[in-house]
């Protein structure tokens, strides 16, 4: 041993020396924090574009989903110098406003000639401004997003099944046009024997460390015509929140995860669910639209044997909203070079080709396109899901009306606490907390 | 326990001595087999890593280790076609999987940031200790108890309660991730530890050492510095372990305090995903690099445990 | 605290720099030491002036940089967090002004269900860890003891697992506990029949508490069993001799021999060994982050969310120091039941 601490000390020293030799390597690079997920992936790609038309170095920062708003949101609070850009959630531009995160963007638009007009309104207004609607612009629409569906267009094809739902349901096996039909075909596939392996019905989101549950429930209770307020802007949630619908639509989701998940369901995400639909779990599955390029491409179940359809309504035609907008972070050393990037981002020809590399594109020049409908199979219904597309809280207090409800809807769908009402009635006792200390309430 | 003589009357029969070693090895085997499974995980194929019913033969390979160093994109076969035939035998694994490798990992950064912060943070602690093990042990302190205690108290605080303050004035000086930062803080953590097992070994070195010195015209310093520190460099190589065991274990703050450039290999090691949920053999190879390094230590500390783990406080 | 530590400090820059002390006093017990001018007057043995510093000057300047660390990076944050308790801040928000909201952050944590909810959590797992890890670590200590071929081997075997990341190994224990795909499962499937994805130790309300038991007995029994094995080997021959003698049998033995002269060792293994695991934060997190909904949700992960997700910096504040104060008062009884019976 005496031995090992002889060699120890230079061994630390040449360590640290390296480690510091290694930081002063490139000034001339920015780097860009996002989630590690598919789009992730294209960007790079996307990006080596801008790398070769200015010299500007790009690193990237991705963290995987489940750490990314915790991650994230603690080094825009520690006032970290990490990133340069940041691709950050949609719920976040209202603290990234506020708290000063996020540079605003408005005098640089201007002087650019950037306009917000040659951007999908809906995705201005969500990932974008703040407060709300006010033509203040922490952000540049990056990528669009909707939670919706995908299923196994080869099982639903297959005449032995389609009789079988016939008989039992009395219509024909097709993608659901409601959410309680969704589950009919759910509980049809559940158990069920398909090529010798024993299949599950659908995949949805149940994690409770970060968003997972919440995303996915909130499929359900738009669809019921779930309200945060009476009167928007007012916080006044009794009624709203608790509302028989609201009640109704929870209890739906939680009979879905009982009746119709794959065994070991009760703490998953996006990449769980692509998970049960890669391997051939489930016959349907939620997720965002970001994976659904990569979806048709897989080799197992894309192509042919996949299909994609719109979050079903019930009352309403509502889908959760996903999505980022680009921000400049305002501890950022290298600003300008971000703004450099931002630039570069929103033009049209680069908006095409990220598309085309699998990015949802917020350019009109995109989405108004003749062809755009047509240029993939999901395309359509990414349209018609951005259409009625309803987002959290975006309040600068997101954070702790996300875990509030996270804890209570977890509670009661996964853990089997109390009553949907219960669940619904004490996250209003929280949110009340949270807007009382927030002084709006 | 050498007995005395050698009919001892406390020497156990042979049978119930059979029944002990039985039941401890078994005991051993058994607490053996979650580490052997992570370990031949890390050379499995992500298909047999979630086979059923679990693999236990199977064809080695080392895509856990390549998934574990590289980033990989999906590509069409048709590009595929495009690429020149691959030239080591990872890129050829990597295009069997209908992918190409992108670039390098984090994990090859987040484990020389452990291996910076680790050692950095060990060396520091080890040789504020030090000094301050033979101050106690040597000298009369007033409150030497108090302060002592004080030292030892400093670990009773739940990591994530220390971090909330830690957070705020890195937040003010700028050590929010950075290596500094995480030195100083682990160091800080450590130096509790330090002091206490230094202590100890200090106490048991004569001090008759030092008084011969001293006539011989050593002043106290080069006393210490020629006479008890070669004496104590087993203890320190031992506290040294320790401390560094510690730090490279440590998940909490690290968890908190960095975000990309100074974080761990500990909050790093969960989130390895691959396509479609975690990689596990990917996390097989990463734990298994992570976790050899502290095994090799725990078989070199055998001796010395006892004492670490109960900050001196027993012996043996 | 801050007082008894912002002395010495003060010491070390104004003592004179001489005075040799007496090798053979410094031997005595520190607690006798009182007066600062204590070392001025002891009697000088070694009649020679000692040249560079002397050594109460080495003294303070060997212990002054380990204090200061501790005074910086311990003391004055936990000062701070003492006042943020007391105030509503929230680190998220720096631009939002602090109030003073006096004890009301104490009052709303000790009236929050959850709260008490995650301290039962905390107390099932204490009791239930602290129970089977005494059990099978004193059992293994007490045969490995029997000194069979080989035991200094399987001995380090059995220690590796508490040498190791907790978080590393909450997160490959998720890999374990799979339902179907996972070892855990399937062994206990193998013997006892049950399909192994039938039952998910994380995922289940009944099981998740019993998941992270196993998993931190699996990791922490070696702890036990090696201050056990210590205390086992500390007893001397003698006196079993001297019972044998007087016609003792084995189990007589045992109750009125070694498990009285094991107990303090075994207490301060529980002693250790509660106190991380009422600090416990990492194995649990990465194994079910607390859940199903909040079933395994320890103090420390509750506290996590409230400081570093709602950024209540405030009310995480008292949080902690409720936590704080009830481990160092729990502590303090405790060390004084173990010194009862060490006096024994």
């Amino acid at each position: 041993m005496n031995r090992f601490f002889k060699t120890a000390v230079p061994l630390v020293l040449a360590t640290v020396a390296s480690g510091v030799a290694g930081k002063a390597a490139k000034a001339e690079d920015i780097t860009l924090c996002w989630a590690a997920w598919d789009p992730a992936n294209a960007l790079v790609e996307l990006s080596k574009d801008f790398t070769a038309e200015t010299g500007v170095g790009m690193k990237f920062e991705f963290v995987p989903w489940p750490n990314f708003a915790d991650r994230m949101l603690n080094e825009l609070n520690s006032g970290g110098k990490l990133c340069d850009l940041m691709i950050g959630d949609s719920q976040w531009i209202g603290g990234g406003a506020e708290n000063g995160h996020y540079v605003k963007l408005n005098e640089f638009f201007d002087k650019e000639n950037i306009s917000m007009d040659d951007f999908a309104p809906a995705t201005v207004y969500a990932y974008s401004t703040w407060p709300k609607g006010e033509p203040n612009y922490y952000a540049l629409p990056a990528m669009g997003d909707a939670n919706g569906w995908f299923y196994r267009k080869d099982w639903f094809a297959r005449p032995d099944l389609q009789a079988a739902f016939k008989e039992k349901y009395g219509r024909d096996l097709a993608p659901p046009k409601t959410q309680l039909e969704l589950k009919d075909i759910a509980e049809f596939f559940q158990g069920r024997e398909i090529d010798g392996q024993k299949r599950y019905g659908v995949a949805i989101f149940t994690e409770r460390g970060s968003e997972g549950i919440t995303m996915g429930a909130t499929g359900a209770l738009y669809a019921w015509g779930f309200k945060y307020e009476n009167t928007p802007g007012k916080y006044d949630m009794e009624g709203a929140v608790n509302s028989p619908e609201a009640v109704e639509a929870l209890e739906f989701y939680k009979e879905l995860y009982k009746c119709c998940t794959p065994p070991g369901y009760t703490d998953s995400y996006m990449q769980e669910s692509l998970d049960a639909f890669k391997s051939g779990q489930v016959a349907m599955a939620m997720n965002w639209f970001a994976f659904f390029p990569g979806l048709y491409k897989d080799e197992q179940v894309g192509g042919d044997k996949i299909g994609f359809f719109v979050n079903p309504g019930q009352k309403v035609e509502a889908s959760t909203l996903g999505g980022q907008g680009i921000s400049v972070i305002a501890y950022s050393d290298k600003k300008d070079l971000a703004l450099q990037y931002i630039k570069w981002f929103a033009q049209p020809e680069v908006q095409k080709k990220w598309w085309s590399l699998g990015g949802y594109s917020c350019h009109v020049a995109v989405l108004n396109d003749p062809g755009f409908k047509d240029s993939q199979p999901f395309a359509a219904d990414f349209l018609l899901a951005m259409d009625g597309v309803q987002d959290f809280w975006q309040e600068p207090a997101y954070a702790e009306l996300l875990l509030s409800m996270q804890k209570r809807l977890h509670d009661y769908v996964v853990a089997d606490q109390g009553t949907a009402k219960e669940a619904l009635d004490k996250l209003i006792e929280d949110w009340t907390e949270v807007f009382q200390d927030e002084g709006k309430l | 326990m050498s007995s005395t003589t050698a009919h001892s009357v406390v020497e156990p029969g042979r049978y119930l001595r059979f029944f002990a070693g039985a039941v401890v090895v078994v005991y051993a085997l058994v607490t053996m087999i979650p580490l052997v499974w992570i370990f031949i995980t890390g050379f499995k194929t992500p298909q047999d890593s979630i086979s059923y019913p679990p693999k236990v033969i199977f064809e080695p390979s080392l895509e856990g280790y390549v998934n574990l160093f590289t980033t990989r994109t999906r590509q069409t076969p048709d590009y595929m076609a495009t690429l020149p035939p691959p030239e080591t035998w990872y890129d050829e694994l990597v295009r069997s999987r209908q992918m190409v490798i992108a670039g390098p990992s984090k994990f090859g950064e987040r484990f020389m940031n452990s291996i910076i912060i680790g050692f950095g943070s060990t060396f520091l602690s080890v040789f504020l200790g030090t000094l301050a093990a033979y101050a106690f042990s040597r000298f009369r302190i007033p409150l030497a108890d108090d302060l002592l205690f004080f030292i030892l108290s400093t670990r009773m605080m739940p990591p994530i309660a220390v971090a909330i303050p830690i957070f705020l004035m890195y937040r003010t000086v700028g050590l929010s991730d950075t290596h500094l930062g995480m030195i100083i803080l682990y160091t800080t953590v450590n130096v509790s530890l330090a002091v206490w097992l230094l202590k100890g070994f200090v106490d048991e070195i004569p001090r008759e050492y030092e008084e011969a010195a001293l006539i011989d015209g050593y002043t106290r310093f080069q006393a210490f510095v020629k006479v008890v520190l070669p004496q104590m460099a087993t203890g320190i190589a031992a506290t040294a372990i320790f401390c560094l065991i510690f730090a490279w274990n440590e998940y909490a703050f690290a968890l908190l305090l960095t975000s990309g450039t100074a974080q761990t290999a500990p909050p790093f090691i969960p989130t390895i995903i691959g396509e479609g949920g975690l990689d596990w053999p990917a996390i097989g190879a990463g734990v298994t690099l992570f976790l050899l390094p502290v095994l090799v230590f725990t078989i070199l500390l055998r001796k010395h445990l006892l004492r670490g783990i109960t900050f001196g406080a027993v012996r043996k | 605290m801050g007082k008894v530590s912002a002395k010495p400090v003060l010491f070390a820059n104004s003592i004179p720099a001489q005075a040799p002390m007496d090798p053979e006093m410094t031997n005595s017990s520190a607690s006798e030491a009182v007066a600062i001018g204590a070392a001025k007057r002891t009697p000088e043995v070694i009649a020679r002036r000692v040249r560079g510093l002397s050594d109460r000057a080495i003294a303070w300047l060997f212990i002054a940089p380990t204090i200061v660390l501790l005074l910086a990076i311990n003391v004055f944050p936990l000062i701070w967090t003492v006042y943020l308790s007391f105030t509503n801040y929230k680190a998220n928000r720096a631009a939002r002004g602090v109030e003073w909201v006096g004890l009301d952050n104490y009052r709303r944590v000790l009236t929050d269900s959850d709260i008490w909810h995650n301290m039962l959590v905390t107390g099932h797992f204490l009791l239930w860890t602290m129970t089977f890890q005494v059990l099978i670590g004193f059992g293994l200590a007490w045969l490995i003891n029997k000194n069979f071929k080989g035991h200094g081997v399987w001995t380090t075997v059995i220690l590796l697992p508490m040498m190791l990341s907790p978080a590393v190994v909450g997160n490959f224990w998720t890999f374990l506990y799979q339902p179907q795909i996972g070892l855990f499962n399937y062994i206990v499937g193998f013997f006892t029949g049950v399909d192994p994805s039938s039952f998910e130790m994380i995922g289940s309300v009944n099981l998740a508490p019993w998941a992270i038991v196993i998993v931190d007995t699996w990791m922490w029994t070696p702890y036990v069993m090696l201050i056990c094995l210590a205390g086992l080997r500390s007893i001397p021959d003698y006196i079993y001799e001297a019972a044998e003698v007087d016609g003792a049998g084995p189990l007589r033995t045992f109750w009125s021999i070694t498990l009285p002269m094991v107990l303090p060792f075994l207490m301060l293994a529980v002693l250790f060994r509660a106190i991380e695991n009422f600090k416990m934060f990492d194995l649990v997190v990465e194994l079910t982050s607390g859940g199903p909904g909040s079933v395994t949700e320890l103090a420390s992960i509750n506290l996590k969310r409230e400081a570093f997700e709602k950024w209540r910096t405030g009310l995480s504040s008292a949080f902690a120091i409720i936590l704080f104060v009830t481990v160092f008062g729990a502590a303090n009884i405790y060390v004084k039941a173990l010194n009862r019976v060490k006096q024994r």
